[in-house]
């Protein structure tokens, strides 16, 4: 934990940033393997036919699924799978890093066979003072999820906490 | 289940969902999400090794909270999520159980649109939120 910790004017430099367009891919494997991931039994994430009957055009994808990011080594994260490009994050030189939690807004029915255009951007840095007196660094950063067809599908936003 | 906007009222409780991930389940997760922080299945990892386990992924917790959500709204075009969200704030372990919790905390029109404000969460066996959140749910 930081007793201590100042966002920089460089760091503040970087809020608005926007990466390159990364892509992902919302297949009828990708959607099965979420919902399975996430131990999901509800037969339409996994049978076209009770999809359809259901009123989607294909699997639709679980709540909090967009697809799977495209994958290609040595151009991608090997953690995180995201491109190494579209890392937006500030560097901060705290060893520790915890999911701070997300928001999602919804615009259109993300199905198997959509394609989405993802670009991430820094929206904010923040310090967070625990009750025992660390700093701990709040980003927050944007995706904005586009799809085929040019629509916003989906607006996620991330907190990363790191200390 | 499909739930109608005219049966929803301001208080009601939705139902949990229980689950118990353990560390195979967590290891689906990692493929299915792309996430392959170590965190979430090396023991070895020094930050488990700290904390003496794995941790459970915060967008398990989110996806399952997505489950009771869907579980409760069901597939009708008539009704469709239109936010979720929720926070982290503590940990959660393979094989323990995280029991999805949810209530309508608004019911409301704006215009010709209908919304529902559901507050959703994830307690431990013990009580313990983890995982506070909501979700706005338009019906037409």
């Amino acid at each position: 934990m930081a007793d201590h910790f100042e966002i920089t004017d460089e760091m503040k430099a970087k809020i608005g940033k926007e990466s390159p367009p990364w892509f992902f891919e919302v297949t009828t494997t990708g959607v099965r393997a979420f919902a399975r991931g996430a131990g999901i039994t509800d037969r339409v994430y996994y049978d076209e036919e009770a999809a359809k009957q259901a009123g989607y055009r294909s699997l639709p994808a679980p709540l909090t699924y967009h697809g799977t990011p495209v994958f290609i080594p040595g151009e991608s994260d090997e953690t995180f799978s995201m491109p190494l490009n579209a890392d937006v994050t500030v560097e901060h030189g705290l060893p520790n890093t915890i999911d701070g939690g997300k928001e999602t807004e919804y615009f259109e029915q993300i199905c198997a066979g959509d394609t989405l255009t993802c670009i991430s951007q820094l929206k904010a840095l923040d310090i967070k003072v625990t009750g025992s007196g660390n700093h701990m660094l709040v980003t927050t950063i944007q995706f904005a999820f586009t799809n085929q067809h040019g629509k916003v599908a989906v607006i996620e936003r991330l907190k990363v906490i790191n200390h | 289940m499909s739930v109608k906007w005219e049966t929803i009222n301001l208080g009601d409780s939705i139902p949990e969902l229980i689950k118990q991930p353990d560390l195979t389940q967590l290891v689906k997760f990692a493929a299915g999400n792309g996430d392959f922080n170590p965190l979430h299945h090396d023991y070895k990892y020094i930050a488990c090794e700290y904390l003496g386990s794995v941790l459970v992924q915060g967008h398990y917790r989110y996806a399952v909270l997505g489950e009771m959500v869907m579980n409760w709204l069901g597939h009708q075009q008539v009704a469709k999520v239109k936010n979720i969200s929720c926070q982290h704030r503590g940990m959660d372990f393979p094989g323990a159980e995280i029991i999805c919790k949810g209530l309508v905390a608004k019911k409301y029109k704006d215009g010709d649109n209908k919304f529902v404000d559901l507050s959703i969460w994830t307690e431990t066996s013990d009580g313990k939120q983890n995982s506070p959140g909501k979700a706005t749910i338009q019906f037409a």
